[in-house]
């Protein structure tokens, strides 16, 4: 039954912190480039175009559910699992739902990165 | 790609991986703490290393998010997954910590992962648009050269 539990938060780990990445990607690409917009309007506007996306609200969310069930799971859950498994996974979540919601042409070579990624992160966090 | 976003790639890369250890480094001086002692924590803020560590990551979010307002997020992602292996390096050298050959190895897999993303492009044209797949790259790639030249 542990190990369900420790499966189950490391879903909702990855979930959100994907949620929040897709979403943050969205709120910013929305926006546009910040270099530019400092460049032509000042450094205000860029705040303000900022702190006025809903879907930068929404990713700061979907970071902080993300950041407390890591905090969480960790508490009480197999550490050497749930760490690498989670960052490695979200790795892969990323890929999928930036080609699903995001309309990136993630090509072969996107993929390669985010698998050798992912492998490499769960080696390195164990 | 021009020197100032290699400039906020190189940002997310060292705050984030520094942000990371100083919190660790922070942590080892806090103690362990319960999820019940949550307010634990408080105290724990007025740790300099604690303080350096939010510093750089605060740092990171923005630079996080200036990269994501130019760049896709399959590319961000690995283009910055270097940012581990810096992990790993300054725990070792700094907080003295052990690399194993599984980690080493795991290095290794990061570093090819990064280097299949770092030739790439970094902004590619979306699949919504694909009837116009040549034109829209075509632009893009005239448009980044225009910028490129601006700077």
């Amino acid at each position: 039954m542990k190990s369900f539990y420790t499966w189950a938060s490391i879903a909702v780990i990855v979930l959100a912190s994907t949620g929040g990445d897709v979403l943050l990607a969205k709120a910013m690409s929305k926006i546009g480039d910040v270099g530019l917009i400092r460049q032509e309007h000042g450094m205000l506007a860029v705040v303000r175009r900022v702190v006025s996306s809903g879907w930068f609200a929404l990713a700061i969310c979907c970071m902080a559910v993300a950041f407390f069930s890591l905090l969480f799971s960790l508490s009480w859950g197999d550490v050497s699992l749930v760490a690498p498994a989670a960052a490695s996974l979200t790795f892969v979540a990323n890929a999928l739902s930036a080609k699903w919601f995001l309309g990136e042409n993630v090509d072969r070579r996107r993929w390669i990165a985010a698998v050798f990624v992912a492998a490499g992160v769960a080696l390195l966090a164990r | 790609m021009n020197f100032r976003k290699y400039l906020v790639l190189l940002a997310i890369i060292i705050f984030g991986s520094c942000g990371d250890v100083l919190l660790s480094r922070g942590m080892r001086d806090v103690g362990q703490i319960r999820l019940s002692q949550i307010p634990h924590l408080i105290p724990a803020l007025a740790n300099p290393w604690i303080l350096l560590g939010i510093g750089c990551l605060l740092i990171f979010f923005t630079s996080y998010s200036t990269a994501l307002s130019w760049a896709d997020l399959t590319f961000v992602l690995p283009a910055t997954a270097i940012g581990y292996v810096v992990i790993a390096l300054l725990s070792h050298f700094f907080l003295h910590e052990q690399i194993s050959i599984q980690r080493w190895l795991g290095i290794l897999l990061i570093v090819i992962g990064v280097g299949f993303v770092a030739g790439g492009p970094h902004r590619s044209d979306q699949t919504e648009v694909s009837d116009d797949v040549e034109a829209v790259t075509d632009a893009s790639e005239l448009y980044s050269g225009a910028g490129e030249g601006r700077s």
